[in-house]
């Protein structure tokens, strides 16, 4: 069993990262960390560069946490992905970080929160950035 | 002290709102596909040709030119943000570019290359206002197999010159020209190449060739590749240089310029060799060697310089002679046939004011995108993040709505799916598109020429190779021809081999 959490590289991942660090302490379960960026596109803001995945790393490290970082390069859903590897790391949590959509934004892009609220066959912590 | 009257007279016609939106609009689009890898502006220019038909001519030709100058300065942003050039020529600019972006000097990099392009680009533009001029008066002396032998020379530059191979360069001219030549012989109203179909009995649409081979082929060759990781976002910031960056990019861009301007100038030059060679003469000349490799800022600003320059100096044989050599300016030319004006020495004598207008044009158009990159790098950078799904979709609808309204026949969307498949396989096989766009517009155009001249000489072969303009002509064309030949010769016999240079004649 493991806590989940989907890592991007701005407010709101860093409010899920926390989220999901307090949470793998108080069910004393190790946390994987997945950040996934997208196949068809040049250039995504949501991919973590190498420092930033190196620094959560020495955060998590330095909090005693066990660990795992994982980034997943390939397809172009990262909701598919991270309830892929909640079913392979058997998850008891997933920690996802929300933001404010407007309808018409949701109609147009969709939103990676909600499918993984929907479909996911655990609990989901959905944080919100201060 | 003509030409500058003229070029005046072209700024006056040239700024009316209309013309300065259509400008606008092209430097926008133009910067956008130059941003966007894999989209070029001869893409675009082939995709607008159908839509542009129902325009001025003089408004469609600034539109063509803002988006061919715009697409020289996008290409820089994804060279130097990504590493990923999105033309071949601002390959070199990669090289230090990304280094410098890297090294979190992106910054300086864009601001560089947006500023030197746009020096180079208005001195290259003064150049061609004064050197085109001469260009025309010689070549309006010039008869038919003179012309003959200069569209072989260019058939050969853009097979056998640029590019890696000659056997790939030239198997993609005879497609061109294949294609070229689809349709009813002008001289005996046979039909050739058409299958008894009777829509090739005019030919095949130029419009219809380039939008298959660059869009359609393009799309289906992204759709079948290209699948890779995704960059992280590289923070860029306004563009801004300091005193120092100043002061050792001046130099350079003049130095690019000087290289940029007679390579795109002469029939077989493109903007490759001339970027490339910038880079060299930076790269002996700085003071800084050490910093070669690891993001030295003349090895931005020169080879930008360089390829701005070669852009404007394509347009000296596209308006001068009607020779294009270049993928975009090929189109340009067929968009030229497409208003019924014969591109060529005598576009200047009956359509001085299209000519100069256009002219005019590049220096607002070239201020228009120093204004539109220099504080707006970032948002041109957040153009990558676009799926590509999106864009091809939209690539490909525009593909076929421009086949089909040129003659609003389905039979074109069949031929635009065999064209793209054409495309697609010419990418996979590693030819280069550029001969086969210009065997398609130039192949009629010699054949017309050649059978003029054979005419005249009562069918007498002698009769092509009049004038010592043409001996020149093929004489360039054998050396470049069978150079390798030669060279081992000479390598293997130091000096024996020489003589073989001048006795061979060629036919393409």
């Amino acid at each position: 069993m493991t806590v989940l959490v989907g890592y991007v590289p701005n407010a709101f991942g860093e409010a899920a990262l926390t989220a999901a660090v307090e949470e793998a302490r108080r069910r004393g379960e190790p946390l994987v960390v997945v950040n996934m960026s997208r196949d068809d596109v040049l250039v995504d803001a949501r991919r973590a560069g190498e420092e930033q995945l190196a620094r959560v790393g020495r955060d998590l490290a330095d909090l005693g946490t066990a660990f795992d970082v994982r980034q997943i390069d390939e397809g172009n859903d990262a909701a598919d992905a991270i309830l892929r590897v909640a079913e392979e790391e058997k998850a008891s949590v997933i920690v996802i970080g929300l933001r404010h959509r407007s309808p018409v934004g949701k109609l147009l892009l969709g939103s990676v929160a909600q499918r993984i609220l929907l479909d996911a066959s655990c609990p989901v912590l959905a944080v919100k950035a201060s | 002290m003509d030409n500058l009257n003229a070029l005046i007279a072209g700024f006056g016609d040239v700024l009316t709102p209309l013309n300065l939106l259509v400008a606008l609009l092209g430097v926008t689009v133009g910067t956008a596909v130059g941003v966007l890898p894999g989209i070029g502006p001869a893409m675009t220019v082939a995709l607008l040709l159908p839509i542009t038909y129902g325009m001025e001519p003089t408004q469609a030709l600034i539109l063509f030119a803002a988006i061919f100058y715009g697409g020289m300065y996008g290409g820089s942003t994804t060279s130097i943000l990504l590493n990923t050039p999105g033309e071949s020529s601002s390959v070199v600019t990669a090289i230090e570019g990304n280094k410098m972006a890297k090294a979190g000097r992106a910054a300086q990099a864009l601001a560089t290359a947006a500023i030197g392009s746009f020096v180079a680009g208005t001195i290259a533009t003064l150049a061609l206002v004064f050197v085109m001029p001469q260009v025309v008066d010689f070549a309006i002396s010039l008869g038919a197999p003179e012309y003959l032998a200069i569209i072989l020379v260019a058939f050969v530059g853009v097979s056998a010159v640029l590019g890696t191979s000659r056997v790939r360069g030239l198997a993609s001219l005879l497609v061109g020209l294949t294609i070229g030549v689809v349709g009813i012989d002008f001289v005996t109203g046979q039909q050739r190449l058409t299958m008894g179909i009777p829509q090739l009995a005019d030919g095949i649409d130029v419009v219809v060739v380039a939008v298959g081979i660059f869009a359609v082929g393009e799309a289906l060759w992204v759709a079948a590749h290209l699948r890779r990781k995704a960059a992280e976002v590289i923070p860029v910031g306004r563009p801004w240089m300091g005193r120092d960056d100043w002061r050792r990019s001046w130099k350079p861009w003049l130095r690019g310029t000087a290289f940029g301007f007679p390579f795109g100038a002469i029939p077989a030059g493109g903007a490759e060799m001339p970027t490339f060679l910038s880079y060299m003469t930076e790269k002996k000349l700085t003071r800084h060697p050490e910093e070669f490799g690891r993001g030295a800022i003349e090895g931005v600003a020169g080879p930008e310089a360089a390829n701005n320059a070669s852009a404007a100096g394509t347009l000296v044989p596209l308006l001068a002679l009607g020779l294009p050599t270049n993928a975009t300016a090929a189109i340009m030319l067929a968009a030229l046939q497409g208003y019924g004006m014969e591109p060529g020495p005598l576009l200047l004598e009956k359509q001085p004011d299209l000519v100069w207008a256009l002219i005019a044009s590049l220096f607002i158009g070239n201020t228009m995108l120093l204004v539109l990159n220099l504080p707006l790098a970032p948002a041109w950078a957040k153009l990558l993040q676009i799926p590509r799904p999106y864009l091809y979709a939209g690539i490909l609808f525009f593909a076929s709505m421009g086949a089909y309204a040129v003659n609003s026949q389905p039979f074109d969307l069949f031929l635009l799916l065999v064209l793209g498949l054409v495309g697609f396989a010419m990418r996979r096989f590693g030819l280069p598109v550029l001969p086969l766009i210009v065997g398609v517009i130039l192949g009629p155009l010699a054949e017309k020429q050649a059978r003029r001249s054979l005419q005249l000489s009562g069918g007498d072969p002698s009769g092509l190779i009049g004038g010592p303009v043409a001996w020149v002509c093929y004489a360039i064309i054998a050396i470049v021809l069978f150079w390798p030949l030669v060279a081992k010769l000479i390598r293997s016999r130091r000096g024996e081999g020489r003589d073989v240079e001048n006795k061979s004649e060629v036919s393409v």
